[in-house]
This record gives C-alpha cells, structure tokens and sequence, in this order.
C-alpha cells in the first residue's frame, strides 16, 4: 500500500497528531491576525492577516507553505518529508514576519511597532509542535539533540545579525536599550550561575555528610524543604536587612560589593532555593549505590575517602547532575525576580514592560529568559544521559 | 510523648496563622521593631484575612483545572487510542517545565489584560505540568498482574479505569496535586506585579516602602500556609497509599 499523502482513495490514513496540527494551523491562517500595527509603542493595534500583512507575492506564499505543510502533518508521512515540511513552515515564518514588519512599517516612521500577533505565534506554536513529535520519534541520541540546538541558535543568530527582523518591535525595544540588554544579561546569567555554584560547593559536602550522619540528615532536609516554601519575592525582600546590617557592620564587606539591595540579597536568596535540590539529590544518589559495589570496594581495602571518590561519587553522579539541572532551569527562571529588589538581569525589562504596559519590553525580557532555560535544559538533559549510558557501560 | 509533638506543632501553627490573619493588631508589638520612621507595622491597605482568602481561592481555582485537564490528558495518552501522543507529551511536559511562571505571567497579560486571569492563567499552566507527570508515571507503572486479572475478570475498560487503574494510582497523582498546590501558592505572590489581589500584594507593598515587617507578614502567612497544605495533602497520600498498599513516593 503506498505510503504517499495521495494513497489512493480509501486507503489515505490520518496522523492522529496531524489532525490536531492542521487544526490549528488552519485556525491561525484563516482566522487568527498574522501581524499588529501600532501608531506608536502604547497605543491599541490593528490586525492584520496574513494577506494583509505580506507584499503581493509573499502573502500567497506564506499561505501556500502553510497549507502544505500542515497536509503533510494531516496524513502519515515519512518521518523526513514531516521533517522537512516542519522545518521549511518554520524558516518562511521566521524570514515573514521579519518582511511584515518591513512592508507594514511606513517608510521613515519611527513611532510605528509592528509585531507579531496570535496567528504568527500559533502557527509557530503548531509547527514546533510538529517538529517536536519528528523528534521525539527520532529518537536522537543526545549529541544530536545539543547538535539540533546549535543549528536553531545559530539560525536565529543569523537572523538577528542580517537584520531581517529589525522593524518588528521587539528589536526596536532592543536598539534603544542594547548597551543595558546585554549588561543585564549577563548579571541574569552571573546571578543564575554563580548561586549555583555556590550552592554546588556548599551543597556537595553537605549531601555527603547528611548521607554519611543518619541523625542530621532529616533536619537539613527539613529545614531546606521549609525554605522553598518561602515565596521568592518575599526571601529576596527578607534579605535586604540582614545584608545590609552586614554591609554597615562588617569591615571590607561593602567593598565586596555586599549591600541591602541589589545583587547581594538576589544571590543569597537564589543560593539559598539552589541548595535543596543539591543536596537531596546528592543523599538520594549516594543512597541509591548498589550494597554490592560498596562491599566490593571494602573488600579490595579502599579508605572512607578513596571509596567515595572512587565508587560512590562516580556512580552517585547522573542523580546529582538532574539536581544540578533542576537547580539551573529554576534559578535562571528565578533570577528575573531579582529585578524588584535592584539586582537587574532581564526581569527589569519585565517589569518596566509590565509597568508601562508595552508588551514588546516584556518580550525583550522574557524571550532571552525562556530561551536560556530551554538551552540549559537539553544541553544538561544530554549530558545527564551521556554519563548514566556511560556508568551503565562502564559498570556492566 | 513524641509521637504527639509533631501534631501539637501544627495546631499551635494553625492557631497562630488564624489569629494572625483575623486579629493582626494583636502581633503589632512583634513586628514594631522592624519598620522605621513610623511606618504602618500591618498592612493598612486592604485587611489581610481577604487577602489570605483570595489567594487561596485563586490557587484552589487554579488546582482544580489543572487536575481536571492534567489527568484526563494522561489518562487519555495510556489509552491504546491516544498511545500515539505518549512520547510528545513527554517532551511537551519536559519543554514546559523550563518555562519560567514571570515569564507565563507576563506574557499572559497582553492576551487577558491584567488582574486576576494571567495569574490563573499561569498557576493553571505551571500546575499542569507536576500533575500531569505523575498521574503519567502512576497509570504507567501499574502492576501488570493486577491489570491483567481485571481484564480476566472480565471488567471492560472504563471499569478497569475507574475501578481499578485510578485508585492504584491516586497515591502518586496525589503526590502531584500537592507539588503543584506548593508551586502555586508561592508563584500566586508574583501575580501581584500584575495587579492580582493576593498576598503578594503586602510583600510587593513592603518591597516599594522599605518596610521589612510587610515583606514579614506577606512571606510567612504564604509559608505557613504551605507547610500546613503540604502536610495535609502528605497525611491524605499516605492514607490513600495504605489502603493502595502502594508505597507513597
């Protein structure tokens, strides 16, 4: 029987995920506005559909990408030609918008935001979901998936560094703000790394101690579980008194940069959620090292020490790296929350977004956000599954 | 004497969070020494019993759809009709979880205006995620044999669902409603920076005025009242276990 999206009359067969896939698509070009115009950043938008927004011949184009690639989701395909229509539906999306912004912006006007409304976002939203399914039945092998990652950043760099989306709104928020995005930036990534390494430091020896010492073990789980519950804007605002007595009180600590507000409470306050997921999974991974292998190294006379950097660390590891990912993905969410209390990253943009009521800065702040943890997660997932198949290797 | 100190605890928890809810005044003298130039030592812009209810109403809200959609979404990926979805909605679950709650919250307002919807929105959205996973791993791992003798017994498969699939799994799907109830209660705090009237409001109304005994009172009453949930929801897990005679994670 032929495979083919034309099989011939009773033998064509629905994707059951296509269906919904199509759906969807169809509702967002058909229905759902492709583009908002704005007379100036503030002010309410006009839609704008697909046609609408696109020159004479992209419009039709756009629609024609459309169509066909949500038919090749509607019937089963070859996992490639999906691939390939998901992929294709995506760039033409990308390359689009980029094109909308330019041909709805008129010439010289400064004040007028296009950005990309409901209909653009679902039928990314469609599309990726497509793409996720070619995936996730791809089955990659963890390389690939970080390999994958690579090319969408680097595509999307290309994008950004060709200035094909330089009159959507999102990037006009950026040029006046580059200098301050790329400085808050970095704290967000300096906040959300360095509280974990902190907490990885601290948490390490802590996790072994509470695994080594039964008594202490439940109470500084218990004290740590206490701490999550405390809500993040509340701890962050907590700290502000005890870090600033320590700045007036404490010689050389001001110097150091320790202060009530800013980044010191931001980073006290993030160290402190990291520590929880360390430690519980460092006790849980060393707990969950086979008897056999302990016994084994016993026997062979390792010391306390030479046993746990040589056994019980090395197989403990995959456990305590999914607590290093957890800790990662939340604390880079986290960190946006930094902007209430003066300690910058990209949730000032939020925020400021939020407080004037201009949804572009809110984007500016959260894409890079959403797309860091969404990084972090598949590069960290992949090395967690590289060194579990590692260990399994190692140790069958 | 020990086995009853742990419960005297969290009466005298419960006691303390209602009488600090319904009469503040009586802790203004524990809270003084925190504000300066005279500042209001309890939150003067709304009373603080409203504000507890609220956000709990506004996490209840939340929870309940979430269940609702989480665990008919799983139950319909474990049927042999929705299999197809299973590994999508994994991914999906996986992809979900790195999304920051600001950043849902945020990105709900231009779709729903400000207030209290993009603060459901995002409860609603974050709890999905923790109950939908563990309902997937409790229909999932269900004993084979116990599964396989409903079939022998002749049971069709609706029954084999409600009888037999859903209470062996209410232990661990339990487990989920009470990570999501925890994850919401706090992230319902941030939905004040849109404008939702929750607790969030006295800890942001301390942020703006410097006032440290307003950040107290917001942070603690929200912490009490998810230590108390958590093990509430964590008595309720053990018992539905016990009579599972599954073991609670």
């Amino acid at each position: 029987m032929p495979d083919g999206p034309t099989g011939e009359g009773v033998n064509i067969r629905f994707d059951k995920l296509g269906v919904v896939i199509a759906a969807i698509a169809a509702y967002a070009a058909f229905l759902a506005p492709f583009a908002t115009f704005r007379a100036n950043r503030i002010v309410p938008g006009q839609a704008r559909s697909i046609l609408e927004a696109l020159p004479a011949t992209a419009g039709p184009l756009l629609m024609a990408i459309v169509i066909v690639a949500a038919l090749i989701a509607l019937f089963r395909t070859p996992l490639m030609l999906r691939l390939a229509a998901s992929v294709v539906a995506l760039a033409a999306l990308a390359l689009l918008v980029g094109v909308a912004g330019t041909f709805l912006t008129p010439a010289g006007n400064t004040f007028a935001r296009v950005s990309p409304a409901s209909g653009f976002w679902i039928l990314v939203f469609a599309f990726t979901l497509l793409l996720a399914d070619v995936l996730t039945r791809l089955s990659l092998s963890p390389r690939d998936r970080v390999a994958v990652l690579v090319a969408a950043a680097v595509a999307i760099g290309l994008l950004l560094v060709s200035g094909a989306w330089n009159d959507l709104s999102i990037l006009k928020e950026y040029a006046n703000r580059a200098d301050s995005f790329w400085a808050e930036g970095s704290k967000h990534v300096t906040l959300a790394l360095g509280s974990l390494l902190a907490a990885v430091v601290v948490g390490l020896p802590l996790g072994i101690l509470c695994h080594r010492v039964q008594r202490l073990r439940a109470g500084v789980l218990n004290v740590l579980n206490i701490i999550q519950t405390i809500p993040s804007i509340a701890l962050f605002g907590l700290l502000i008194a005890p870090l600033g007595w320590v700045a007036t009180h404490v010689p050389g600590a001001a110097a150091l940069g320790i202060r009530g507000i800013g980044t010191a409470p931001a980073f006290v306050a993030l160290f402190l959620y990291s520590l929880l997921p360390v430690v519980a999974n460092t006790v849980v991974g060393l707990a969950g090292v086979p008897r056999a292998a302990n016994d084994a190294a016993r026997g062979m006379g390792m010391t306390d020490r030479q046993r746990l950097f040589g056994v019980e660390f090395p197989l403990a590891f995959p456990v305590i790296l999914t607590g290093i990912r957890i800790v990662l993905v939340q604390n880079i969410g986290l960190a946006t929350i930094a902007a209430l209390i003066g300690g910058g990253g990209f949730g000032v943009f939020v925020f400021q977004g939020v407080g004037q009521t201009a949804m572009d800065l809110v984007l500016l702040g959260a894409v890079p956000t959403v797309a860091l943890a969404f990084a972090a997660a598949i590069i960290l997932d992949a090395v967690i599954e590289m060194t579990a198949t590692k260990r399994r290797v190692e140790t069958a | 004497m020990k086995a009853w100190l742990p419960l005297l605890l969290r009466l005298a928890l419960v006691v303390l969070l209602v009488a600090f809810v319904t009469s503040p005044g009586w802790f203004e003298p524990l809270l003084k020494p925190l504000t300066e130039n005279n500042a209001p030592v309890i939150y003067n812009q709304g009373s603080l019993l409203t504000l507890t209810l609220l956000h709990l109403r506004i996490v209840l809200i939340a929870t309940v759809a979430a269940t609702i959609v989480a665990v008919a979404l799983a139950i319909l990926v474990t049927r042999p009709a929705g299999a197809e979805f299973l590994p999508l909605s994994r991914s999906l679950v996986n992809i979900g979880q790195t999304f920051p709650p600001v950043a849902v919250l945020a990105l709900a307002v231009p779709a729903v205006g400000f207030g209290e919807k993009p603060t459901l929105i995002a409860l609603f959205l974050y709890g999905l995620l923790p109950i939908f996973e563990n309902a997937l791993t409790g229909l999932t791992t269900l004993p084979a044999n116990v599964v396989e003798a409903a079939r022998g017994a002749g049971m069709t498969g609706w029954q084999r669902l409600t009888k037999v699939e859903l209470p062996l799994s209410a232990p661990i799907i339990l487990g989920g409603i009470r990570l999501s109830v925890v994850i919401s209660l706090a992230t319902a705090t941030i939905g004040s920076t849109v404008a939702a009237k929750t607790l969030g409001e006295v800890i942001i109304a301390g942020l703006l005025s410097n006032n440290l005994a307003f950040i107290l009172q917001g942070g603690l009453i929200v912490a009490a009242l998810a230590v108390l949930i958590y093990d509430g929801l964590s008595a309720i897990e053990r018992y539905a276990a016990r009579r599972m005679g599954r073991e609670a994670e």
